[in-house]
């Protein structure tokens, strides 16, 4: 039983939890900013008009997704070194999770663009406009609107997928838990205290998800 | 160097068959485990009772708000304490079944919250009890709805089964960890295990994504 459930030492490493709260919301930000960018990219080489970069995005959009993040994390934390790159672990972390995260980002951005009504594209074309301004002023200002919420949702995937760079001893919350159930063989306060903090991560960032559907006007989910 | 270290790595195929065998076992009873209690958990969760449905809400909010990582550390050193003395293999097992129960039970519950209202009071109305009403109404038309999310649901449970390494159980992914220890090339180690998970996962997405186009056509014949 639990019987012997030691609040006080929670409250004595809760400076540790902080720590590694803010470090978890600090490195997710980071690599949500750079799956964006991949995403981004990805989805611009799958679409793009020339079809000559669309088999690179395909297989590494496939790839990404068939595989599991750990086994990617493993692959970029073992195999850069013997390319002769040598990045800190927090780097080869963001790296990882902006790779994972960046081809769902991708697939998510091409729903949305594909999304919008053929109608609207040949509107586009009726009024003289370029690909370049129909992509601009037409289809990407409505595909915006749509992708907010899965991209939300994605964002709360990749703050829990950020646990495994304690794996690669990165300094974030679940290796906080780790260490604290080590130190002192305490792994029921340890884990239980790590699983509140990305509770509180978790309902902050649905909480947003559901206000941002809500200010566009879309269905919020339940 | 590389046909060296190619040969170093084809040595340890007993192992490598022994972490993809580890592999398939944990998925295949947690995706099954899963998606039985998942299903009943999914009616549940859509039926009438306002306490059970919100009970079973509570709970999938919870698991779905943690990483399945620290899941496998409470599973593994907290249920000891309760006197359930666990190895590695069935909290792993306990662990993703409890997962994929909870991420199954919301997308039934979507499924069957889309079937029009009218079906059920069809049904109803046919004097059906609440059972059949589900199996010969609900749940044949939910179906269409639920199973393209579903199969592609199994493909991130099968990849998140990868998370049970860290507690020491030897799967695919613990098997490069520890080859790549002793030949020291992270690309292809990982390469290789990688694709042990490609040739698993692809058809699965494939299979999805195929489902997805099929259903949606159904979909629309239906209404017309």
């Amino acid at each position: 039983m639990l019987g012997n459930f030691s609040f006080r030492v929670i409250v004595e490493t809760l400076p540790d939890f902080g720590y590694g709260l803010l470090a978890t919301l600090w490195l997710s930000a980071i690599a949500f900013v750079g799956a964006l960018a991949v995403g981004i990219i990805a989805c611009a080489m799958k679409l793009q008009r020339p079809r000559l970069l669309h088999a690179p995005a395909v297989v590494f959009v496939d790839a990404i997704r068939a595989t599991p993040l750990l086994a990617q994390l493993y692959f970029l934390y073992f195999g850069l070194p013997r390319l002769g790159i040598v990045l800190p672990e927090r780097l080869v972390g963001v790296l990882a999770l902006s790779l994972n995260s960046g081809a769902y980002v991708a697939e998510i951005i091409r729903a949305g663009i594909l999304s919008i009504p053929r109608g609207q594209v040949e509107a586009g074309i009726s009024s003289g406009m370029t690909y370049a301004q129909r992509m601009r002023f037409v289809i990407l200002p409505q595909a915006f609107r749509v992708t907010i919420p899965p991209l939300l949702g994605q964002a709360i995937v990749l703050v829990k997928d950020s646990a495994l760079l304690s794996l690669i001893a990165v300094a974030e919350l679940t290796r906080a838990g780790q260490l604290l159930a080590s130190d002192r063989f305490m792994p029921a306060e340890a884990f239980l205290t790590t699983a509140a903090c990305y509770l509180v991560l978790y309902y902050g960032l649905k909480g947003l998800a559901a206000l941002s559907m809500f200010r566009l006007g879309l269905q919020p989910a339940r | 160097m590389i046909w060296q270290q190619l040969q170093s790595i084809a040595s340890s195929y007993p192992l490598a068959l022994r972490g993809l065998g580890t592999t398939v076992a944990v998925s295949l009873i947690g995706l099954l485990a899963g998606s039985l209690l998942g299903f009943a958990m999914g009616m549940l969760r859509a039926g009438g009772y306002r306490l059970v449905s919100s009970a079973i809400g509570a709970w999938v909010d919870l698991i779905r708000g943690t990483p399945f990582l620290v899941q496998i550390f409470l599973v593994f050193f907290i249920l000891p304490e309760f006197g359930i003395e666990l190895d590695a293999f069935s909290a792993s097992v306990i662990a993703l079944s409890n997962l994929a129960a909870c991420f199954i039970c919301e997308i039934v519950a979507g499924g069957i919250g889309a079937v029009p209202r009218g079906q059920v009071e069809a049904a109803l109305a046919s004097g059906l009890s609440r059972w059949h009403q589900m199996r010969h109404v609900v749940l044949p038309q939910a179906m269409r709805i639920i199973l393209p999310p579903l199969v592609g649901q199994y493909v991130l449970l099968i990849k998140d089964s990868s998370v049970v390494s860290a507690i020491g159980l030897t799967d695919l992914t613990r098997v490069g960890w520890l080859v790549v220890q002793r030949v020291p090339n992270g690309l292809l180690v990982f390469a290789i295990v990688g694709v042990g998970y490609f040739v698993v996962c692809y058809p699965l997405i494939a299979l999805a994504r195929r489902l997805e186009s099929l259903m949606s056509a159904a979909h629309v014949e239906v209404q017309l």
